[in-house]
């Protein structure tokens, strides 16, 4: 019985990603070697039982044009290299914010670390739309921003940041700044200040110190922070769609167009399959990061 | 010609007035906000001494010992290391080495890239580098365990890790933050005299910081004992033990027995005092001048107390009855309850494996010691 009920709970995170992940999955991959076809759904071959021989008919219309279209368009393969490009540069930028925030964190009495923690978490409270539409009040022509640079005299004329890439980067950013501060937070919390003493009283300049003790014990945290912003940075759609203009070109604004103005959903599968595999190698880094996390932890 | 404890030393550059102190603490004071870690305090350390500094925590010996690493420096006063001020000289810059209490491995490094840390950043060259790590494995036996990771190491081995580490790179002096805190009792034995083989071995010297008197007194040319950020007093461990100059020294090393008792005469070296504990009256060698009516104290450890059945001829003795009997194996403790009421230790050495007729609980029976056994302390 009892051996029955452990056997089952080890099946239920299987069940779980089965119907979460794995059939949706299947889905998608389904329809973006399907052909499309103005209808409802809109697309073919729809696989309604009748004969063995229709069956495998249907199964034989299945093809990777979709894909092969995508190759032959340079409008998508710019649309993934620019979305690798913000992705990676709004993961660096946020890097350059968050490690600094992190470190601050991570030196504060212990008092006063739960407070600055719940100051990183709080914005989570609100809804990311909301916050997102707010940067748009923020960064318009007539926004608090350029009212604020005005009146310091900073600038004569208002600043045009809304519908650029500018915003974009601002936008990820912003958003994504917690998912790099508490992993990072996580790792410089546990790290024992003795061994930057260590490493100063054997030669080491404090900033040497820094960075083979500090940055070097940091590094699993700092890479999982780095692809925790990276992964779904690549795939904003938000963000680009609300702050940014009609030159930013990113794959989730194609996705949707592709999808929701031309109903052209094979094209989009196929987009979100590709998308996919991009993400890929990312993903087994952050894997293999997590497990080195884990063997250093020990 | 009789000395102090029951050892003799040749190393003694303490009571050579010629000879140069290698450290100097002068006047030094630490504050942390309001709170004075470290008052007044002035120290000598001589070259090839084994130092300990000892108290219990929050005396101010850690932050004796982080001022000379470099991490603290002092509100006032100065040290001075060889010679040579150590005011701003930042703790990379300083010929002085650390052994961490946590020990402060570097977890991502192996035993091997721990030992060559420092002689990396002394930028020593290679092959050079890899027979100091060689040696140094060696010397704290863990040629077998030069790839490992700190995490896959025994408490012990961590222990000898963080010891080549910090002697690798040769430091004149080599401090030490309650090194063998971490280890249990046996190994912390063995490695106390291993600690000891290696400071001669490579003509080091030694400041250790410890709240274990037991650790102190078997390493140690000499003790400072502190209390609340001063020091009350440095001796050889035979003269803090034997002749304290504080009630604080005195039940701080060790256990003790303390009568109070007032100055009634003092003739032909010999003082005499009226005491309230029970004994009539206490005699005591007098060791230092001391005037009649002055208030005094006795203190006497537990070994040199003798337990008799029959009224000894001792001068001083008293009656009571045994309170307490704890067996350790090598000794046996006993508390007395004498009649005036105190409570007293005295302790006795098991030679033989079968006593007849030991001493029993409730028993009464008499306590004593010679004039000579105790110190008479003012303070």
């Amino acid at each position: 019985m009892s051996n029955m009920f452990r056997r089952l709970t080890i099946f239920i995170p299987y069940i779980w990603l089965l119907v979460l992940f794995l059939l949706p999955f299947l889905i998608v991959f389904r329809i973006s070697v399907s052909i499309l076809e103005y209808g409802s759904p809109p697309y073919v071959p729809q696989f309604e039982f009748e004969s063995w021989a229709g069956f495998i008919d249907k199964l034989g219309m299945l093809n990777l044009d979709n894909y092969r279209f995508l190759a032959s368009d340079a409008l998508y393969r710019n649309a993934y290299i620019s979305s690798v490009i913000i992705a990676f540069f709004s993961t660096m930028f946020t890097l350059a914010i968050g490690f600094p925030l992190a470190y601050g964190m991570a030196r504060a009495s212990t008092s006063l670390r739960p407070i600055l923690l719940m100051l990183v978490i709080l914005p989570f409270w609100t809804s990311f739309l909301i916050r997102v539409y707010a940067w748009i009040g923020i960064l318009k022509p007539e926004g608090l921003l350029n009212q604020l640079l005005l009146w310091l005299g900073v600038i004569s004329e208002p600043l045009t940041i809304l519908n650029t890439n500018a915003a974009v980067y601002i936008g990820i950013v912003y958003s994504y700044l917690p998912f790099m501060v508490l992993p990072i937070y996580s790792t410089l919390e546990k790290l024992d200040y003795s061994l930057i003493e260590a490493a100063q009283d054997l030669g080491c300049t404090p900033l040497g110190a820094f960075w083979k003790v500090t940055i070097r014990l940091a590094l699993p945290g700092i890479l999982a922070g780095c692809l925790l912003v990276f992964i779904p940075a690549v795939g904003e759609f938000v963000i680009p769609d609300l702050l940014g203009g009609s030159q930013t070109l990113m794959i989730g604004k194609v996705l949707w167009t592709e999808f929701f103005n031309n109903g052209d959903w094979t094209i989009s599968s196929a987009l979100a399959m590709v998308l996919l595999i991009v993400l890929v190698v990312p993903i087994v880094l952050f894997q293999n990061a997590q497990a080195k996390a884990t063997e250093a932890g020990k | 010609m009789k000395s102090l404890g029951n050892v003799r030393r040749s190393f003694a550059p303490w009571i050579d007035p010629k000879s140069v102190p290698y450290i100097r603490f002068e006047n030094v004071t630490k504050k942390f906000g309001d709170f004075t870690a470290v008052d007044n305090l002035s120290l000598d350390i001589f070259e090839r001494e084994f130092f300990s500094l000892l108290g219990p925590s929050g005396c101010g010996k850690t932050t004796l010992l982080r001022m000379l690493a470099g991490f603290e420096n002092p509100t006032e006063g100065d040290i001075f290391l060889d010679g040579q001020s150590l005011k701003g000289v930042a703790p990379h810059n300083r010929p002085v080495n650390m052994m961490f209490q946590s020990y402060a491995l570097f977890p991502h490094m192996s035993v091997e890239q721990n030992i060559a840390f420092g002689l990396k950043q002394a930028k020593m060259n290679k092959s050079e580098i890899s027979d100091r790590v060689q040696q140094m494995l060696k010397l704290v036996k863990l040629e077998k365990f030069a790839k490992r990771k700190p995490h896959q190491l025994s408490g012990g081995q961590r222990q000898r890790v963080a010891l080549a580490r910090s002697v690798a790179k040769r430091p004149k002096l080599l401090l030490l933050d309650e090194p063998l805190g971490a280890l249990d009792k046996k190994l912390r034995e063995e490695t106390q005299f291993e600690l000891m083989d290696l400071q001669q071995e490579l003509g080091l010297t030694f400041v250790i910081v410890t709240h274990d008197q037991d650790e102190a007194m078997t390493m140690s040319d000499r003790i400072a004992v502190m209390d609340a950020g001063v020091v009350k007093q440095i001796g050889t461990p035979a003269e803090v033990y034997e002749a304290p100059d504080s009630r604080y020294v005195a039940d701080f090393i060790g256990s003790v027995n303390i009568f109070e008792g007032e100055v009634k005469q003092n003739a032909d070296g010999l003082v005499k005092l009226d005491s309230p504990d029970g004994f009539s009256e206490i005699q005591a060698v007098e060791d230092h001048k001391f005037e009649t009516g002055q208030k005094l104290f006795l203190a006497i450890r537990p070994e040199k107390m003798n337990l008799t059945r029959e009224r000894p001829t001792d001068a001083n003795a008293a009656s009571g009855e045994v309170w307490e009997i704890a067996y350790m194996g090598d000794v046996t403790n006993y508390i007395v309850k004498l009649d005036g009421g105190k409570m007293v230790r005295a302790s006795t050495i098991n030679r033989k494996r079968a006593v007849e007729n030991p001493i029993g609980y409730d028993e009464v029976i008499w306590v004593s010691f010679e004039p000579d056994g105790g110190t008479l302390l003012d303070r």
